[in-house]
């Protein structure tokens, strides 16, 4: 941070005072600069912490999950202390393993998925990469930021009210979660009226942040910039917002609803005639149905919201490390707005057994086995860019690579739940939970986690450890085939998913080995997450530092400093000559071109004097290169 | 600002240092569909104020959202169950309907007196406007508590239930509408600096004034939805 100070203060020596250009000024006090900061770095940075938080805690869940799966009489210390009577001595009862899956399923969708590729990479770099010096609307930034901040306090503090987390799933399908306390179902009281809340208030965090992102990207790119000449990072954010933008808000009306339905006793989800074991319910008419409609049709924009700036960012990297041009970039971009588009028509396969008119099944099926055509040009473009490259295997390209193979692993398993005849007997079972973790999940942590590797030296001013980076790499990703994989097969023989235990089933027993299996992989791959957390602050007081520009790449984030200073480009700016990805072009001296590259042809010493008389006399302006 | 522009694009190729020439650059920097704004209106790219107006548009397209769905959760449930029963509309609603209407007039003359640059016009029509919308406000209040006197709650039936749903969340963001008025009204107060600020001023105010007829759209469309649907 001391760097950012130099850099302003070196620059306000000379005529182009940053607030010439710059909006706002840079904050001086504490507070302003680190807390409730509208500088778009600094919430990016809030914003990936937030999720660094939910996704230990996410973590810690699912490991939770898997000792209780695993072996149901276990005592697990301290747990006694956190659950109360709901785990008598430590051993979890199975109510408190329905909350741990609503929670584990909650905080990774909403508070990691969403959150760190958008929200933090996207806050950070979008404005960069655009060559803007912050984003349209700083204070609506901040307000986002803080918004989903409440949104989270509100979601851990239904662990903490009385009757417990909530036990709905993250679907909360009625009528479990439309009815409350009524029902004398752990759970089901306030700490389901908290997970309402708390989705209501990140859905509107969620459309105040695509507000931002998508005025940003249409309206304050830099000269030269033009739509083609974009990095595909860009795209991704973009087509991201646009679908929280129109997804969020059904969710937020459903939220409503149900809301409504608990508080208020109207019936928009409850059907008639339900009872409790004592009184029959005041309800009438409503149809659970509609909720799952509300929830999907924002569900499945939501899993692209997830993946798709992991897209962007995996194309980002492996064209940088590749040494190569994208491969198709027109079509990248347009695959990236098909799959947004399609992403739209499809929520109904979510919904397969919970009964339709066969033929809207088989319009569902159909569309969302198209959604293969744009997936698969994606994937054979990455081939394409990694086809006869001198591939550098630094951290950053082996999470992207291994992010391309998880998401061919996961998508393959998406045709056949696409269909309905194979989804209604694999819906309920472990094979969706293969599924949907490889695709959804995993994959969009290896982009984030690309990010972090590939990001980290403009974010920070230093070098990650690429020792312990590929250690993470390794062990991570050996760990999540050996977590994933056999779930399909768990999935194929018939094991329910959302159980908490297995051990009443005859015919599962055989499948106990593999269960203790994936358990274990669980505790490794969890285990090695502290390799990534040490090797992060460890680097951030202790890596080497990083130039400028360490990985060689070309967008406009790495034409200025690490990390950037207040305003981004020290008082300028920046002109795009070209596009994002000019790498190995023939002739050039370098293996790279720069966006801000107007002539790659000639030598930087024969272009010092005309750089020097350009300047007017004002020569000083050159000490922000060191 | 053209000489200034040169400048800074030298200092930037000074700093990455990748070998890089004068001006002789052979692409044309300007690209297609580069900025809009690009030309000599005295606006960087930071501050153009056109901002608003697509923010606007864009938080317009999420609440049509919100209420898209809200209308089919009401066209679902209207087909759902045998319990829907359809209120009598509250006489009061025509009223509600007549002062809405007529704001969205009123801001259109304030919007006009502003791009005439008649400033003590423009501050009366937009005082209007928001005695209008306060009106608008008090008219739907009233006709709840005409329905509660009537004993029509929120749980009465479905069909009250979106009622009173749908005039809420409506109604929310219609008071979200005045507020963007008052801020346009305050703003009157003084004098803009500079030929910036009045533009800046001007993009705000057409991005309030969108919004309001926006409002009224929406309330046109949830009166014949609740009232005249079947």
């Amino acid at each position: 941070m001391a760097e950012v100070e130099t850099v302003e203060d070196a620059h306000d020596g000379h005529e182009h005072h940053a607030g010439e250009v710059h909006r706002h000024p840079a904050p001086t006090s504490f507070i302003r600069k680190y807390i409730f900061s509208i500088d778009h770095k600094v919430i990016g940075i809030q914003y990936l912490l937030l999720a660094m938080f939910s996704v230990f805690v996410g973590l810690i869940l699912s490991v939770l999950m898997r000792i209780r799966l695993t072996w149901p009489t276990a005592a697990v210390p301290g747990l006694a202390w956190f659950f109360g009577e709901a785990a008598p001595g430590g051993v979890m009862n199975p109510e408190v393993y329905l909350a741990l899956v609503t929670m584990h399923g909650t905080m990774m969708v909403f508070f990691v998925l969403t959150t760190a590729p958008q929200g933090g990479f996207g806050n950070y770099f979008l404005p960069i990469q655009i060559g803007a010096d912050d984003m349209a609307f700083p204070v609506l930034n901040m307000l986002s930021f803080w918004v989903t901040f409440v949104g989270l306090v509100v979601l851990v503090a239904a662990f903490f009210v009385t009757g417990g987390a909530p036990t709905g799933g993250w679907t909360g399908y009625p009528t479990l979660s439309a009815i409350g306390e009524q029902l004398n179902v752990p759970g089901a009281g306030r700490g389901t009226d908290l997970w309402i809340i708390s989705i209501a208030i990140f859905c509107v965090a969620s459309l105040l942040g695509a507000l931002n992102f998508l005025t940003t990207m249409l309206n304050m790119r830099t000269r030269g910039l033009s739509l083609m000449r974009l990095p595909l990072t860009c795209w991704s954010w973009f087509t991201t917002a646009v679908l929280a933008l129109l997804a969020f808000p059904v969710l937020l009306g459903g939220g409503i609803l149900l809301l409504l339905d608990r508080m208020a006793g109207t019936s928009f989800f409850v059907p008639g005639g339900l009872s409790n074991g004592e009184t029959l319910l005041p309800h009438s008419g409503g149809s659970p149905i509609l909720w799952q409609h509300l929830f999907w049709f924002f569900g499945h924009p939501e899993v692209y919201i997830a993946i798709l700036p992991g897209m962007g960012a995996t194309s980002h990297i492996l064209s940088t490390f590749a040494r190569k041009p994208v491969f198709g970039y027109r079509a990248m971009v347009f695959a990236m707005f098909g799959i947004g588009l399609l992403g739209f028509f499809v929520w109904g396969h979510h919904m397969f057994i919970s009964g339709m008119n066969p033929y809207t099944a088989m319009t569902f099926s159909i569309l969302t086995l198209s959604i293969g055509v744009p997936s698969a040009v994606k994937t054979f473009n990455w081939l394409g860019t990694l086809w006869g490259a001198k591939i550098r295997f630094a951290t950053p390209m082996l999470f992207a690579i291994g992010f391309v193979s998880l998401f061919v692993a996961g998508g393959i398993t998406g045709i056949v739940l696409g269909q309905t005849s194979l989804d209604l007997p694999m819906h309920d079972t472990y094979f969706v939970l293969g599924h949907f973790h490889l695709v959804m999940g995993v994959a969009a942590i290896f982009g984030m986690f690309a990010g972090v590797y590939f990001w980290f030296p403009k974010m920070f001013g230093r070098m990650m450890s690429e020792r312990l980076g590929r250690i993470h790499f390794w062990v991570t990703f050996a760990g999540v085939y050996a977590i994933f994989i056999p779930m399909h097969i768990m999935g194929i023989v018939g094991m329910p998913r959302r159980y908490a235990q297995f051990t009443e089933y005859k015919f599962l027993e055989t499948l106990h080995p593999l269960v203790v299996f994936v358990t274990i992989a669980v505790f490794v791959t969890a285990a090695i997450q502290i390799v990534f957390l040490f090797n992060f602050i460890y680097s951030l007081f202790k890596g080497p530092k990083a130039g400028d520009n360490p990985w060689e790449a070309t967008t406009l984030e790495w034409a200025t400093t690490s990390p950037p200073p207040h305003d981004n480009f020290a008082g300028i700016v920046p002109t795009v000559y070209r596009g994002a990805y000019e790498f190995s072009v023939p002739g050039a001296p370098n293996d790279f071109i720069m966006q801000t590259d107007p002539d790659p042809s000639h030598e930087h010493e024969a272009a010092a004097p005309a750089v020097l008389e350009r300047q007017g006399g004002n020569g000083d302006g050159q000490q922000n290169g060191h | 600002m053209v000489s200034r522009t040169v400048t800074e694009q030298a200092a930037v190729k000074t700093k990455i240092g990748t070998g890089v020439s004068g001006p002789r650059g052979r692409k044309n920097p300007g690209g297609s569909g580069g900025r809009g704004n690009g030309g000599g209106d005295g606006f960087s790219a930071q501050d153009s104020p056109e901002r608003y107006r697509i923010g606007m548009w864009i938080a317009l397209a999420s609440i049509f959202m919100l209420f898209t769905a809200l209308t089919s959760a009401y066209i679902v449930r209207a087909g759902t169950g045998n319990d829907w029963r359809p209120i009598a509309m509250p006489r009061l609603l025509w009223v509600s309907t007549a002062l809405i209407l007529t704001s969205s007039v009123t801001i259109s003359f304030a919007l006009g007196a502003l791009k005439r640059k008649e400033h003590s016009l423009y501050k009366r029509w937009l005082l209007l406007t928001v005695v209008l919308g306060l009106g608008f406000l008090a008219t739907q209040l009233l006709s709840w508590q005409q329905l509660v006197a009537q004993h029509v709650y929120v749980s009465t039936n479905p069909h009250s239930s979106f009622f009173y749903l749908l005039t809420a969340v409506h109604g929310a963001h219609l008071l979200g509408g005045i507020f963007g008025l008052d801020f346009l009204l305050l703003r009157s107060w003084r004098k803009a600096a500079s030929a910036k600020s009045e533009a800046k001023r001007e993009a705000a105010a057409s991005a309030v004034a969108l919004y309001w007829h926006f409002m009224d759209g929406l309330w046109i469309f949830l009166f014949l939805l609740l009232f005249l649907w079947r």
